[in-house]
This record gives structure tokens, sequence and C-alpha cells, in this order.
């Protein structure tokens, strides 16, 4: 399956140098995110951080401990909007939520929340459909500026009409303007929406299971990894989900060719929505 | 894997471009034909509808992770981009917009070019911007065969011409010059 058409460049060869040092130096691991996307992204960063080559951008990475950071923003993929896919969030209201309900409490993992545009998202739902009060979110990344920008809850005016049009079509029955005030340009959501939040610094790559879940969504997360890599993070799923619990990916995600597919059922197929099976 | 494949980007007039080419392929066409074309970023497909009642091949959105396969057209998902790995499998990637399009044309071509190298035809069909250039210009240097439909006759010459600017290597085709050289792909 790793057969190769094409023999390896030497730009190819250095990305390869590149992650491993990323890696071992820093405990970042990228050596196994899909190639072609990684390959773009360094490509970028190198023109964008004025570099000739890879191999010089390197030296700098390792030595330099400022170029970590930036590097690393180049590396994962920061890229959302809130209620992205309304229709994925209709689901979660209409054929999840019934079974949430039955809970006394409630735990929610966003997994992958970049800078937190799916987490304000499912806080929003949760409030409107009565469930904040007892649920507790977790929202992780690797990447700790997007952590940050995720605590900030802060974002450019200009993607509020977007937000606010996928907000109705997912059957938000509030207005979205009830949660930010806008100042300077910028919507800058009610700290409310996250005081029973834990952001944390987790890697899907390298970390353990975070326990008894009841809802995960994870979405256009795994599409940056190869096979073996999702396969971990589906196991991970598996292993942090309570009984029943439910797994929520991106559209053009599933989990069809996941060694663990058969510890899920296909909840609500065409969103991409599955529920744990008893083991 | 044949080693093999074809590329193809279109944008404004890229239905009627394509409705020239796609049909044509014969039944048994030995590539696999990966086609990105600009649409709103909807999430139901209707190009694949479109197309497989008109071709004799196959007609996919593509998934990814999936191992591309010969005699099979696969059109890239609305507001994803389509990536071919060095190993030709598909990854999809739903990465900053390029050329202001989520699928970009140069994001294919670029990918195909790596994973592909002289085993590549791309081709740059009618369209009003100036995605695929860059692509076509990695094709060319990989030592792929670079095409741009005719700026003459396309039905929006912007692109094909961009695409030439970027690439003079490039063979401006006819339809019919196209439809030629992939069946030519195919006896080969």
């Amino acid at each position: 399956m790793d057969a190769k058409i094409v023999p390896d460049t030497i730009e190819d060869i250095e990305i390869e140098l590149l992650l491993e040092a990323v890696y071992q130096h820093f405990h970042y691991d990228f050596r196994h995110y899909a190639r072609a996307s990684i390959k773009r992204r360094l490509l970028h960063a190198r023109s964008q951080l004025g570099y000739d080559s890879i191999s010089a951008m390197q030296s700098d990475v390792l030595r330099d401990r400022t170029m970590l950071p930036r590097l690393l923003n180049y590396l994962t993929v920061q890229v959302s909007e809130m209620f992205r896919d309304p229709s994925y969030f209709r689901a979660l209201r209409e054929k999840v939520i019934p079974h949430l309900r039955t809970y006394a409490s409630l735990k929610v993992w966003v997994a992958g929340c970049s800078n937190g545009e799916e987490l304000y998202s499912l806080s929003i739902l949760f409030r409107e459909e009565g469930l904040a009060h007892k649920t507790m979110f977790y929202a992780t990344d690797i990447n700790p500026s997007a952590l940050k920008a995720a605590e900030a809850g802060v974002y450019p005016l200009e993607q509020i009409r977007l937000f606010t049009a996928n907000h109705q079509k997912s059957g938000g029955h509030s207005s979205l303007s009830d949660y930010y005030t806008a100042a300077y340009g910028r919507a800058v959501f009610d700290k409310s929406l996250r005081s029973q939040v834990v952001f944390s610094d987790h890697s899907l790559v390298t970390d353990a299971v975070f326990g008894e879940m009841h809802l995960i969504s994870c979405r256009n997360v795994l599409i940056y990894f190869n096979r073996e890599l999702q396969n971990r993070a589906v196991g991970l799923f598996r292993d942090s989900l309570a009984r029943r619990g439910f797994l929520g990916l991106g559209s053009k995600e599933s989990l069809r060719f996941s060694e663990h597919a058969s510890a899920f059922s296909e909840f609500v197929g065409g969103e991409k929505i599955y529920q744990r099976t008893l083991p | 894997m044949t080693g093999r494949a074809v590329v193809i980007g279109a944008s404004a007039g890229g239905v009627q471009a394509l409705s020239q080419i796609l049909p044509a392929l014969p039944e048994g066409f030995p590539l696999p034909v990966l086609v990105v074309v600009h649409v709103p970023p909807r999430r139901d497909n209707a190009l694949v509808e479109l197309f497989a009642a008109k071709c004799r091949l196959g007609v996919k959105e593509a998934e990814d992770k999936e191992s591309l396969r010969g005699g099979t057209i696969y059109f890239a998902p609305a507001n994803y981009h389509l990536m071919v790995e060095t190993d030709g499998a598909v990854a999809l990637s739903s990465e900053e917009p390029v050329n202001h399009s989520r699928p970009a044309i140069d994001v294919l071509f670029e990918t195909a070019a790596d994973a592909f190298g002289p085993g590549l035809s791309a081709i740059v069909l009618t369209g009003a911007n100036h995605d695929g250039a860059q692509g076509l210009k990695a094709v060319a240097a990989a030592g792929g065969m670079a095409i741009v439909e005719d700026p003459a006759t396309a039905e929006v010459a912007t692109m094909p011409s961009a695409a030439l600017a970027a690439c003079p290597s490039a063979i401006p085709m006819s339809y019919d010059q196209i439809t030629t050289h992939l069946q030519e792909l195919a006896a080969s």
C-alpha cells in the first residue's frame, strides 16, 4: 500500500526529516499525517517564513524557540465555521439529544476543537435544548494557540452572517445574536458558554483515553491522518465512549475502512453519526 | 495501480465542456480520471448523477483514503479539496480555499503531479479565473502531459489562457483532439 509510483524527491526526504526532528525534539507527531496535505502546508510555511529549503527551516525550528508555534499554525488546519454542515447539528438535535436527555449528567468531547467554532455551536445547541446545566464539555487540540483562541471565543464579524444562517438551518430556536457582543469588527461570544468547558492539550496521535463520554464530536480531523493513525484515533474514541455513546465525524469521513468499525453502528448514517455498540 | 492518471479542471462553462469529453471515454478505459469543477459549496453532488447518466465509465464522488481504480471518473466533493497521495490513494481536505476555490484545481494537479509524474495527463478547461495555472506548470515540470482547452474556442477563455501563460509548453486542443488524446492513452 505504501508503494510509490514516482521516487521521492529531495524535498520529500527533507519533509520526512523535518517531521522526524519535530517528533524527536518536541514530541509533536505529524509523521503519519496524510502526506499530500502536510507537504503542501510545509511548502507554504517555507515560502511564507522566507526559507530557501525545508532543511534550512528545520535548522531554525530546532534552535529558535519562537519557531515551533509558528510552524504548528501551518501544520494544523484551523479552518472551520459555527454550525458547519447544519444538517449534522439538526440530526444531533432531533435524533441524539432525545437519548442524551435520559442521563443525569453528560460529558461531551470536542476532539480537535481548533479555534472553538464547533465547541460554541454545541454549547449553544445544548443550552437551547435545556441540557447545558448538566453537561461538561471537554475541548482538546494539540495546538496551544488554537486552544487559546477557542478559550477566547472571538471571531471576525464578517463570518457572523454565515454562522447565523447555519445556526438557523440547524433548527436553532434562539437568535445567535443572543450569544455574542459585536465590537470593533469582532464578535465576542458570551463567556457563560464556556463556564462548563475544560480546555486541554490532547493529541489523538500520542495521548490516551479521555473517559466516559456520551458524545464525541470530531469532524474534519481524521481526514488529515493516514489509515493507521485513523485506526488509533477511532480506537481511542471507542474506549472513551460510555455504553451507547455517540460519535460524530465530518461529512466525508467514515468508519467504513476502520478496524474498529464493528464497535459502532450507524445512528444517522447520512450525517456520519455513530453509536457505540455494547461490548 | 497503473501508475497513470488523467486530471481535469473546469470552472464556468465546465459542465458543457465535460459533456463533450467524459461521455467519449470508452468502456474499459484503463486510467482513473479525477475531476475538479468549481461548484457552490453544497453537500449533494449533482455532477455525479449528471455524468453517471451520460458516461460509459463508473462515476463517483471521490472518498477519502480510497485507492484509485482505472475506468472510474472521480469528482471532487463540494467544499473539499481533492488530492492524490503518492501511493495512488485519494485524500480529501477542508483546508483553506486556494484561488478562492475549494475544491481547487491547483491542489489536485500539484498533488497528482507528485504522485504520477510522467504518467499524468492534465487538462485545464473553460473558466473565468486563474485556478489550474500553477498546477499545470507543476504537471509539466514533473514530466506529465499538459493540455489546455483551446482558448480561441473555449466558452470562457480566461482559465485556459492563464494556464497557457504559466505553462507555455501546454498544448491547446479542441474537444476532438482531447478525446483522441485520451483514447490514445487507453491504447498505449
